[in-house]
This record gives C-alpha cells, sequence and structure tokens, in this order.
C-alpha cells in the first residue's frame, strides 16, 4: 500500500452527528492525476484537509507519501504542497518573498532557493514581477504563483483545491499545462475541481456525493458506464 | 526555519502603513500627555469666601488663600446661601465663610472663627483640598500670633515642629512617580495587542492555514512572531526613556541594564498573554475586545493609580496573578530608589512564571491541526 502516493480506506470526518466524509476508499498512484469531484458539500475540502494532515480522521486510515496522516501529520506536511481555494500567499510581501518563504519554510538553502526562483519566474515569464506585491498581481498570475510555490520544494503530492476558481479560460488552460508538467517530473497531483472539462484532463476521477465515493474510474469509463456524452452528464447523473 | 519567518515577520511590520509609526508616536503621546492628566496632585480647587467680617485680617486671609497654587479664588459671595448655589452649580468647591467679628475675636485673643463646607463628590479632592486650606488656616494662625507676642514669649510656650525628610523622591514630584508605570503600560499596549492582533489577522486572511500545512513547528512559528515585539518593545521603551529625561529630567537612580533586563522579560510574558488572546480568537473584533477588557482589568489592579494595599484582601490576592504589578514595581523601584536585580528577586520569579506559563499555554493552545 505504500507504493501508492496517496491511499485511504474507510477514511471517516464527523463534526456532531454530522458525518462529513463517510468511509471512503481509493488509492492513487504516483505521478497520477487524480481529479476529486462533487457537489458543494460533498465533503471534498474535509476528505481533502485529512489528507494534508490539517485535520484529524474520526476512523479509517490515510497514508499519503508514505506516512500516516492521524499519526505524522508533520511528516506528511514535509511532503506535501497545498494550495487552497482560497489564495494565501502573503500579499503583502513580494513575489519573490514569498516564494523564499515557502521554500526556507520546507528547508531549502539560501542559495538553492535564489537560483531555482529565477528559473520559476523564467518559466512563469514573471521575470518583470519578481518585485511586485502579491496583492498588485492579477488572480489568475496569483494563482499560478500559488501553485508554483506549492511544488517549488518537490513534493511528492500536490494537492490543490479548486485552483482554478474564477481564473479566466486561457489562463487555466495554461494552468492545467503547469499541473502537467508537475506530473511528469513525477509530483502527484489530486485536484478538486468544479469545470468538467477540467475533469476530462485527469488520469482518474472521482465522484463525491453526500460523504461518500459514488463513482472512481477514468473519464472515459466513466463516460461509457453512465452513457453519457461528457463527464458534465456522468456528474449530473450522480450528483443529482 | 526559523530565520525565513523572522524574516517575513520583519518585513510585514516594516511594509505595515500604520505599525511604523505606531510604534514611534504611542511613547510620545504616552510621555507627552499623561504625565500631566494622570496626577492625584490636587491643584486648582475652586474656592468662594464669604467674608462676613470685611476686616484687615479677614481680607489678608483671602489674599493669602488666593496666592496658593492650589486654591483658585473662585468668587466671593455676599451670604452662605449664595455661595451654596456655587457649589451647586458646580463653579466652587470649597465655601470659605469668614464669621463675623473674625478680627476682634482675635485681637482679644479669642478665636476667630471660619467654616468650611466642601463638596465631597470627589472625594480625593474635597479632603486633600480641605487638608490644604487648614494647613493654610494654620499657618495664618501662627503668623498673626508670632507678630502679636514677641518671639521669646512664643519659645517659652513650646511647639512642635515637624521637620519631614522624603526619601527617593525629596521633592514629592508625581511625575517620578507615573513615569515609570506608565512605560509599563506603554510595553503592554505594543506587546501585548500586536502580536495578538497579528496572529487573527492571518487567520482571517487565511495565511495561516497555508502555514499549518507546511512543516512549520509550533515552537518556531510563535518564536517568529515573538521576535519583532521585543525589538518594537525595546525602541518604544527607549524613546520613553529618552523623552522622560529630556522632558520632565527624570532618570534612573538605577541601571538602565536591569530596566531593559526585566523588560526582556515582560516582554515575553505579556507577548504569550497576547497570543493566548489570539488562539482563543477568530476574529480581529473578538480579540481587541478580549484584550481591551484583560488589559483594563490588569492596569486596575497593577497599582498604576491606587497603592494594591489600599485595595481589600479579596482584590490584593486577585493582584498576585497580575503580571503588570511587578513589573511596575521593577520599574519604579529602579527608577527611584535604584534597586539592581539583586533586590528584585521577588518580581523576577513571577514574571519568569508569567513568561514560561503564558507561552507554554498559547503553544499548547496553538493547533495545526483540529
Amino acid at each position: 500500500m505504500s507504493a501508492f502516493a496517496i491511499y485511504a480506506e474507510n477514511l471517516t470526518k464527523c463534526f456532531g452527528s454530522f458525518t462529513a466524509v463517510n468511509s471512503i476508499s481509493f488509492s492513487v498512484e504516483a505521478g497520477e492525476i487524480f481529479g476529486f469531484l462533487g457537489a458543494n458539500g460533498a465533503g471534498k475540502t474535509t476528505a481533502m484537509r485529512m489528507l494534508c494532515g490539517l485535520s484529524k480522521p474520526t476512523s479509517g486510515a490515510g497514508v499519503v507519501a508514505g506516512y500516516d496522516v492521524a499519526r505524522e501529520p508533520e511528516k506528511v506536511k514535509q511532503s506535501i504542497g497545498y494550495m487552497s481555494q482560497k489564495f494565501s500567499l502573503y500579499e503583502d510581501l513580494k513575489v519573490w518573498e514569498n516564494i523564499r518563504l515557502f521554500a526556507g519554510i520546507y528547508g531549502m538553502r539560501g542559495k538553492h532557493i535564489a537560483s531555482k526562483t529565477e528559473q520559476t519566474l523564467a518559466h512563469l515569464g514573471f521575470e518583470a514581477e519578481r518585485n511586485t506585491l502579491v496583492k498588485a498581481l492579477p488572480l489568475g498570475w496569483k494563482q499560478k504563483l500559488a501553485f508554483s510555490v506549492a511544488i517549488f520544494h518537490e513534493p511528492k503530492v500536490v494537492f490543490l483545491d479548486e485552483p482554478t476558481g474564477g481564473v479566466d479560460p486561457a489562463t487555466r488552460r495554461r494552468f492545467w499545462e503547469m499541473i502537467y508538467q508537475a506530473a511528469e517530473r513525477g509530483i502527484t497531483v489530486f485536484v478538486t475541481t468544479h469545470y468538467m472539462d477540467e475533469a476530462e484532463y485527469c488520469n482518474r476521477v472521482s465522484i463525491m456525493v453526500d460523504g461518500r465515493i459514488e463513482a472512481l474510474d477514468t473519464p472515459k469509463n466513466l463516460r461509457q458506464q453512465y452513457s453519457a456524452p461528457n463527464m458534465d452528464g456522468v456528474f449530473q447523473r450522480l450528483a443529482r | 526555519m526559523l530565520k525565513f519567518l523572522i524574516e517575513k515577520e520583519f518585513k510585514q511590520l516594516l511594509r505595515h502603513s500604520f505599525l511604523p509609526k505606531l510604534v514611534i508616536a504611542m511613547p510620545c503621546i504616552i510621555l507627552l500627555v499623561f504625565p500631566w492628566v494622570a496626577s492625584y496632585e490636587v491643584k486648582n480647587v475652586s474656592l468662594c469666601v464669604v467674608d462676613n467680617d470685611h476686616s484687615t485680617l479677614s481680607s489678608r486671609l483671602m489674599q493669602k488663600v488666593a496666592a496658593s497654587a492650589h486654591f483658585r479664588l473662585a468668587a466671593t459671595a455676599s451670604g452662605y446661601s449664595r455661595a451654596m448655589q456655587s457649589i451647586e452649580s458646580g463653579d466652587a468647591d470649597i465655601i470659605l465663610e469668614i464669621q463675623p467679628s473674625f478680627e476682634e475675636q482675635l485681637m482679644r485673643g479669642g478665636e476667630g472663627q471660619v467654616m468650611l463646607s466642601v463638596n465631597a463628590v470627589n472625594g480625593v479632592k474635597g479632603s486633600l483640598g480641605s487638608a490644604y486650606l487648614l494647613s493654610l488656616l494654620s499657618d495664618y494662625a501662627a503668623e498673626l500670633r508670632s507678630e502679636r507676642i514677641p518671639a521669646p514669649a512664643v519659645a517659652a510656650v513650646g511647639s512642635i515642629r515637624l521637620l519631614p525628610t522624603y526619601f527617593f523622591n525629596p521633592r514629592l514630584n508625581y511625575k517620578a512617580y507615573m513615569i515609570p508605570a506608565l512605560m509599563v503600560l506603554l510595553l503592554t499596549l505594543l506587546c501585548g495587542f500586536l502580536p495578538a492582533l497579528n496572529i487573527v489577522s492571518e487567520k482571517e486572511a487565511g495565511t495561516i492555514e497555508q502555514l499549518n500545512v507546511t512543516p512549520v513547528g509550533k515552537l518556531t512559528f510563535i518564536l517568529a512572531k515573538l521576535t519583532p515585539y521585543w525589538l518594537v518593545g525595546f525602541i518604544a521603551l527607549s524613546i520613553g526613556f529618552a523623552l522622560a529625561a529630556l522632558l520632565y529630567h527624570i532618570t534612573p537612580a538605577g541601571s538602565f541594564g536591569t530596566i531593559y533586563f526585566f523588560s526582556a522579560i515582560y516582554i515575553l510574558a505579556i507577548s504569550g498573554f497576547g497570543l493566548l488572546i489570539s488562539s482563543y480568537s477568530d476574529a480581529m473584533q473578538q480579540a481587541m475586545l478580549l484584550a481591551f477588557f484583560f488589559i483594563m482589568i490588569l492596569a486596575l489592579t497593577s497599582g498604576l493609580f491606587t497603592p494594591v494595599s489600599s485595595m481589600p484582601q479579596w482584590a490584593q490576592y486577585i493582584t498576585v496573578f497580575n503580571p503588570l504589578k511587578y513589573f511596575m514595581q521593577v520599574m519604579r523601584m529602579v527608577y527611584l530608589k535604584g534597586s539592581g536585580i539583586g533586590d528584585l528577586l521577588p518580581q523576577l520569579i513571577a514574571l519568569c512564571g508569567f513568561a514560561v506559563f503564558s507561552n507554554t499555554w498559547a503553544t499548547l493552545s496553538y493547533k495545526k491541526s483540529k
């Protein structure tokens, strides 16, 4: 089971009498792009927070990058990158300062950070924005920067919680190119989204309904199974 | 890891639109305004005189009273009921009524009578005001006696003269007593409030979650948050020392080393308390209200204005848990008596205890995962 980048077995989270995540089991292979779909309130974010070590499971087990999320959350955190729904880089720090801060937190050395920052900025086409305060960047740029920061320390797994919410189609396209590049480098990508065209880009997709995983397969197989023309059709039938 | 976090805290602090100005402005305002307003010296007591005698001696008494810095001759009234109206309207605090035949009685060697009526809505002003007035009257009586009776005769009767010596604050300068305590208030406001608000603002912005999902240790996080406030506290304190010396010529009798040593521990204790507030607050308003509530209680029970020894026993027990009290004692003792660390061991132990207690609690209550 440790061969998997992410492994969950009967993972459950209850808040009082409400069961937000109800005994979900699945596994994600290294380098895979795993789409985690579901309606608002289906329990996606709660499940993701458990896998990131931010929230303790009520029962069940979760293993991320070889570490148990309940018993070794800090080791899990060392091995993952996380980009939340709410943009959460420091708005009052400059672009390079945000990169430097988070890289430093993950234990990278100052010199290494400096040289890799230049590469990353060049790759993003952000050289001119090096000294711009992050609050002055347009949303799409912020999201691309946040993703670059999340994978800057080469984590084994990166968790993306609705990374493209509110972003224009061209930037979304560019964002997914970046996701593919990361996956090619061997980074496992765990992504939630409400855009069904994005679901098509994933290697495999799971769909959560009321705290449970109702379907899990490749987009192609899911379309056949639910005899729908696209992922949107699959989602409509399940989430209804 | 710590290095990067401290770097971030300093960048954010210096880049903030308001905080650096606050760190400079706060000690200036506290030192410029508070020593003048936070004073128990009773001055300018408004006096209404009813002179029923209209004699030389009665007008001499009036002049003597009016010449004193403690009193202001607000009005003269033709009768007691008129004077009473001025007390009721708030124009006068004390009525001095000189009885008819005041001079005549004195000349005959009898007792000249005056009557005092005091507005005691403000008890301190009333009692201190009448005490000042009584001492003025007895001075006046002694003056008259020495004019009329030859010196040898006075000596023959014999009298007691008081010669008090005031230690540590020989000129009974109230500012010398208040300024060290105001510095405590300054550090409490800056180093107690600001870290709390800083962390809660990270909660509101959501950036704290981004940190919680990294391997940053709790202690590292808290240490990075506290470090800038040591510096902020020392800067504000140094501005305070400079202003106290320049404006009021008040410098510590003891050493600055002792003061900075205790300040370092106190900042740690009070910032830990601020962090504790932030652990239990999810919004800025909540943190503000909590911090304000506690700081008010702590300031009132610290001995800032009223001596702890005059509080009721149960209140004195509460003050045992007040770090402000200990640091205020330290500041006043170092400033006025020149005490060193050796004289302040109980306070040192208490403050260290608070620093350990508040920071341990703050570290434990900060949860990276729920």
